[in-house]
């Protein structure tokens, strides 16, 4: 069925990372896995319950990782599934991260909670190819010590790369820190903020204060990009949900750049 | 080529017309209006051209021939996914002049810059509209204003004239037809109004600072988020996926499609409890500003074609084309606010 774009494709669960109890990497085949970039999202799709957008933490070939919590009627019924099982899928959708954007250059990445799924392919891409960039800096946060992602991950990219961790509450470890992420920020070592870059996600508010952090810091606005996300039926632009003044977040984003998205106003 | 035409050579049109398209137009159904005693104007499908309600403007408007307010996507057993088979006949549509500028904004909504929509396409493939000249505007039409009030990209015209009907037809197909039926051949240009009750101006300055007007806060109270101008408005185009299951096997069912109204709980409810504009002012702006300024800013052309529907179904009396007409004093008031 050619040209519908509202078909899913059947897509088999590989393996399911159980993070937290809310909180699982979905590892999905799909054929044209390396053509999608990071935070370009699809629907997932199981008829009878619905769809929701998702976005892509993770790419390998024929592999597709989606970080997804237990939130709502399709995300739910998701949890039921098992490594084996198949389930629908349709996308890419929106613009992702450009990866050419960064190289080069000195990299910050700030993310919250599940905000961290959209830039984990950002992070991925450069801890294998550190020649590529003039440092990466990472500071995530997560509420506590039950809520932390992609551990694993940290554990491994901390060896590269610049990595923060911190929680919200608790007591502070080797491992991480207690506070929020803007507290890290103004320590952030970055030789040249100036002609830097940096990319945050998380939660709305997450987003502004770290953006106004790294403003402090001497970051320009136009070099800070953010990862958005609302409601999205069709990730199309035509179902009209994620539309904010004049921009559809599924087509024109999720990703912008902070200048530009700061504009828009719900 | 225009043509004077009795009721019965129209018909006889008409009849010819059935067997190759499934022609709709506005039709009174008596009795099925929101209160007791009163009628309905919507569409439907017509063998007689008397039945075409030319003196009063439909409730709702042509929209749900090319988008039905609830349309199957696709049907779904536990491991297949089948297409609904495409309506066999392309559709006839009669409206007025700013519907037929209505299809230009769903066009442009549902195929503009990028890849058609599949099932947008799958109607509107050999749709042949049928304009129906306004004589006079009625109360709530501001099209004029709108620039919407005349078109000239119609297939066929007709309006009522005495007791026959003045045609005007583009089509190279229908013209030998209409000929055949002895008429008199005349030049025929569709009656447009050119003036109207209802008129509006949108501010030359207009800019997203209007959010910040205390006028928006006025409709918290008086708005009830029922949705009805979405519904009736020909440029409202917003849906939502809705899944169902066959009670008799409920590993089968449906994937459709649902109109979705921006001015209705949930629309921008996200997983897990994030909203956007709960208050009914805000969303009344959102609803606004995209007729007359952020569509504009993505397309060239304003979403609002002045049909004046939206005035005609609020159950709050909430009248469009006023708030319109208050964003000039809104912007003064930003601006100075901002001094």
């Amino acid at each position: 069925m050619p040209n519908n774009d509202y078909i899913p494709v059947r897509s088999t669960i590989q393996e399911i990372i159980r993070h937290t109890p809310h909180e699982w990497t979905f590892r999905m085949t799909y054929d044209d896995a390396l053509s999608v970039k990071p935070s370009q999202f699809f629907e997932i799709s199981l008829p009878k319950y619905g769809e929701s957008p998702i976005s892509v933490s993770g790419i390998a070939p024929g592999l597709l990782d989606f970080t997804i919590r237990k939130i709502g009627h399709v995300t739910n019924e998701l949890f039921n599934y098992t490594e084996g099982e198949s389930l629908y899928i349709r996308g890419p959708y929106g613009n992702g991260f450009d990866l050419e954007q960064y190289k080069g250059k000195e990299l910050v990445i700030v993310a919250g909670g599940t905000g961290v799924s959209p830039v984990r392919g950002v992070i991925e891409y450069f801890a294998d190819h550190m020649e590529e960039t003039r440092g990466v800096h990472v500071i995530a946060g997560f509420r506590d010590v039950n809520e932390i992602l992609f551990r694993a991950d940290f554990a491994k990219w901390r060896k590269v790369m610049d990595v923060t961790m911190t929680l919200d509450t608790g007591e502070p470890t080797e491992e991480y820190g207690i506070g929020l992420v803007t507290k890290y920020i103004p320590d952030l070592k970055v030789e040249d903020p100036a002609n830097a870059e940096a990319i945050v996600a998380g939660p709305p508010v997450m987003i502004k204060f770290a953006a106004k952090a790294l403003a402090e810091t001497g970051f320009p606005e136009t070099h800070m990009w953010v990862d958005e996300s609302r409601k999205m039926c069709c990730g199309l632009g035509k179902c009209g949900h994620c539309r904010v003044n004049d921009t559809y977040i599924c087509k024109d984003g999720p990703v912008f750049n902070y200048a530009t998205v700061k504009q828009l106003s719900d | 080529m225009g043509f004077l035409l009795s009721t019965q050579a129209v018909n006889d049109f008409l009849r010819t017309l059935s067997q190759t398209h499934r022609v709709v137009a506005p039709v009174r159904f008596e009795g099925g209006g929101a209160f007791t005693g009163t009628d309905c104007v919507r569409y439907a499908e017509i063998t007689d051209i008397t039945q075409v309600v030319f003196d009063e403007k439909s409730r709702f408007s042509f929209k749900e021939l090319l988008l039905p307010p609830s349309q199957t996507l696709f049907y779904f057993t536990e491991d297949s996914i089948t297409e609904p088979v495409p309506e066999a006949k392309p559709t006839v549509i009669f409206l007025r002049s700013c519907d037929l500028h209505a299809v230009k904004r769903l066009d442009e909504i549902y195929c503009g810059g990028g890849k058609p929509d599949y099932y947008y396409e799958q109607r509107r493939a050999g749709v042949k509209f049928v304009l129906m000249g306004c004589k006079e505007a009625f109360d709530s039409c501001f099209c004029v204003d709108m620039g919407t009030n005349v078109s000239d990209n119609y297939d066929l015209s007709i309006e009522p004239d005495g007791d026959g009907w003045r045609l005007d037809c583009k089509d190279a197909n229908w013209e030998a037809p209409l000929r055949a039926l002895g008429g008199t051949e005349a030049d025929v240009v569709p009656a447009h109004v050119t003036e109207t009750k209802t008129r509006v101006s949108i501010p030359e300055n207009l800019d997203f600072s209007v959010a910040k007007s205390k006028m928006w806060d006025e409709y918290d109270k008086r708005c009830i988020a029922c949705g009805r101008c979405n519904f009736s408005c020909p440029t409202c185009t917003c849906f939502t996926m809705q899944d169902l299951f066959y009670q008799d096997n409920p590993k089968t069912g449906e994937r459709r499609r649902v109109l979705a109204s921006c001015m209705v709980d949930g629309f921008a409810d996200m997983a897990g409890g994030a909203t956007y504009r709960k208050k009914y002012g805000e969303r009344m702006r959102y609803k606004v500003l995209h007729k007359v300024y952020d569509f504009k800013k993505r397309s060239g052309f304003h979403m609002c074609v002045g049909c004046g529907r939206c005035d005609d179904v609020c159950p709050e009396y909430i009248s469009f084309s006023h708030i319109v007409n208050r964003l000039g004093d809104a912007m003064k008031e930003v601006s100075e606010n901002a001094e």
